[in-house]
């Protein structure tokens, strides 16, 4: 019962980007279609998940005072290793996210998650918040991703809802991506405390 | 910290030296390995995506012959004996940094394709680009066209192709990449150069927005005009 | 003059926050006053200008020597965090006030993604130059220095918007971060008016 609950915490109570305002960077960067949202979701979920992993095994290992140095090694690691796999297997989505992939290594997300869970419960549940949260962001970007997409052009994962014509293009442009992030964080606090 | 009952490793320097060297070591080893395995489908990747951009631009071949003019990277190709056109890697300057199309001509020099192989334009606007110039409206198309007969820039600047909406300094960049390719092309079959003035310079001269800006952009304007004599 | 170009690009035109996404962190967490923002504009640009010096050569004369450029994030970062430290320790040591107003931020900027992403612009030269101008070690640290003071504009420029904001009526709905993103917006849509300049 408490794994359904730490993935559940993650992708609701806590989520990264709506409610503890994480990991703007990407949130805003690579949000300019649905596909590139979760694209960059889910790679972000695979690094969560391994380094989450891995340092709650090591966390005893490690002297405190070198704690965050340590950490960084072990999600520069993943991170690399994913940047190596994605540039092999999905060179087009390597292309499309650029700098954004090893920029993963800085998401506040992946070592704030880290310290505030990985460092102080077992390899199992740390996996299971990192596939919480992962999900969490990956929704995020998904849902700001499409709304853009949706206003900026017409489509949503690229099937056409309505002209292009009628799409206001701010919204695919940095601008639009602060203002529907803005206005989505609203209509979310409204929800919760309704 | 001895004596915790999380048994934490205490944080005296060798401690802490000996851990954080371990593990930078273990992390560079996979990394290493990783590496490795991941190499060859790399650069597999790379190649594929080259040769679909050359199947892609140019009409049936046999054969391809790799040769560099100017610069630019040009893929002659022959059916039997007879040379059937080729397919030109050119880059410039685009609005978020470089452009890198692969233009295919035929024997005559005409359009036939184009593939967009690295860009990092504006969504929504700049990356128009990759299906934008060969799509059938208004005065768009590029395919068919001879960069020797019909003039390849966008209407603004008196040329005879539509810039993308809102998207004119891409465009500029766009069509400038496919001057040089002609170019290149031209050079080996002996066929005469097009005058090619980079997009974005080409901007800052038609606004003059500062007469010293303008300077540094004639220089640059005549070097790149020099290249092409 | 074309060096002049790449500041005018790198501040106005491509702002590192407003256009290119990177640094939004601090951006929204260090702007409720100009004070604080002017500090943290100081301590990103002096990082920022020595990691991108000392990664640059660490990629120049180590990585690409001896072939191991798939270590470039890992020792990026770490070099980035160890020099962070450093800056702590003499800051506390040099001014004590500076370190008391930065102290809570200085460990912000090794997650800071302006710094690692700009010095993985300029190690791997594909960080945008004028025409005629070639990615070396020169070029790199020009634009290292004016994406600094690009995203210290945008954040003493934010800070003093968010300042007037206290006095102003909003939408209950809007309070916090979602009118702070929506003037960010704002703020973006005013640098976009640059483009095409450079």
């Amino acid at each position: 019962m408490k794994s359904l609950k730490v993935i559940l915490n993650g992708l609701i109570t806590e989520n990264p980007t709506f409610v503890l305002l994480l990991g703007m960077c990407p949130t805003l960067g690579t949000t300019s279609s649905a596909i590139n949202g979760m694209s960059m979701g889910l790679a972000t979920t695979f690094v969560l998940i391994c380094s989450n992993m891995v340092i709650s095994l090591i966390k005893n290992l490690v002297p405190d005072k070198v704690r965050i140095p340590a950490y960084v090694v072990v999600i520069a690691a993943f991170v690399s290793v994913l940047q190596m796999c994605m540039e092999a297997y999905v060179p087009a989505i390597y292309e499309t996210l650029g700098l954004f992939i090893p920029l993963i290594v800085v998401n506040c997300i992946v070592l704030g998650r880290a310290e505030a869970f990985a460092a102080k419960n077992n390899a199992w549940y740390s996996a299971l918040d990192g596939v919480g949260i992962g999900l969490g962001f990956t929704f995020a970007l998904t849902l700001l991703g499409a709304i853009r997409e949706l206003l900026g052009t017409g489509k949503v994962f690229s099937m056409t809802v309505f002209s292009e014509n009628y799409g206001a293009l701010v919204f695919i442009l940095a601008p639009g991506a602060f203002i529907a992030l803005g206005y989505l964080i609203a209509i979310v606090n409204k929800i919760r405390k309704a | 910290m001895k004596g915790d009952k999380n048994m934490k490793l205490e944080s005296n320097f060798k401690n802490m030296v000996l851990v954080l060297t371990i593990i930078s070591l273990i992390a560079a080893g996979v990394l290493g390995a990783v590496y490795t395995v991941t190499e060859e489908p790399i650069a597999i990747a790379k190649a594929e995506k080259q040769q679909a951009a050359i199947q892609q631009v140019l009409n049936d071949f046999d054969r391809l012959e790799d040769e560099t003019v100017n610069g630019l990277l040009v893929h002659k190709a022959y059916q039997g004996d007879a040379f059937v056109g080729a397919a030109v890697e050119s880059e410039t300057n685009g609005f978020g940094g470089k452009i890198k199309i692969m233009v295919g001509f035929d024997k005559e020099g005409n359009i036939i394709d184009y593939a967009i192989l690295q860009q990092a334009e504006t969504p929504g606007l700049g990356t128009k680009m990759v299906d934008w110039f060969k799509t059938d409206k208004n005065n768009q198309n590029i395919k068919g066209k001879n960069p020797e007969k019909n003039k390849l820039t966008v209407t603004k600047d008196g040329g005879e192709v539509d810039a993308i909406t809102a998207a004119t300094i891409s465009s500029r960049a766009f069509l400038a990449a496919v001057n040089l390719a002609y170019n290149a092309y031209a050079a080996n079959s002996g066929a005469p150069a097009v005058n090619v003035v980079s997009g974005v310079t080409q901007h800052i001269a038609a606004d003059s927005i500062a007469p010293a800006v303008a300077d540094t952009v004639q220089v640059a304007t005549d070097s790149i005009n020099a290249l092409n004599e | 003059m074309a060096y002049f170009l790449i500041i005018v690009s790198a501040v106005l035109v491509n702002n590192i926050v407003l256009s290119q996404f990177l640094g939004i962190c601090p951006f929204l967490g260090v702007s409720k006053k100009i004070d604080t923002a002017l500090g943290m504009g100081a301590a990103v640009t002096f990082v920022l200008t020595l990691s991108t010096i000392i990664t640059y050569l660490l990629q120049k004369y180590v990585l690409e020597a001896f072939g191991i450029q798939y270590l470039q994030t890992l020792v990026f970062i770490l070099v980035i965090a160890a020099l962070v430290q450093l800056v702590e320790i003499i800051l506390k040591k040099v001014s004590p006030s500076l370190y008391q107003a930065l102290g809570v931020f200085l460990p912000l900027i090794t997650t800071n993604c302006c710094i690692l992403g700009v010095a993985i612009l300029v190690a791997d030269g594909t960080y945008k130059l004028p025409e005629g101008l070639e990615p070396n070690l020169l070029t790199g640290v020009i634009f290292a220095i004016a994406t600094a003071i690009g995203f210290a504009l945008a954040l003493v420029l934010f800070a003093g918007i968010r300042e007037q904001l206290r006095f102003s009526n909003i939408p209950k709905g809007l309070e916090g971060t979602p009118i702070a993103l929506i003037v960010a917006g704002l703020l973006a849509m005013a640098f976009m008016g640059f483009s095409g300049v450079v």
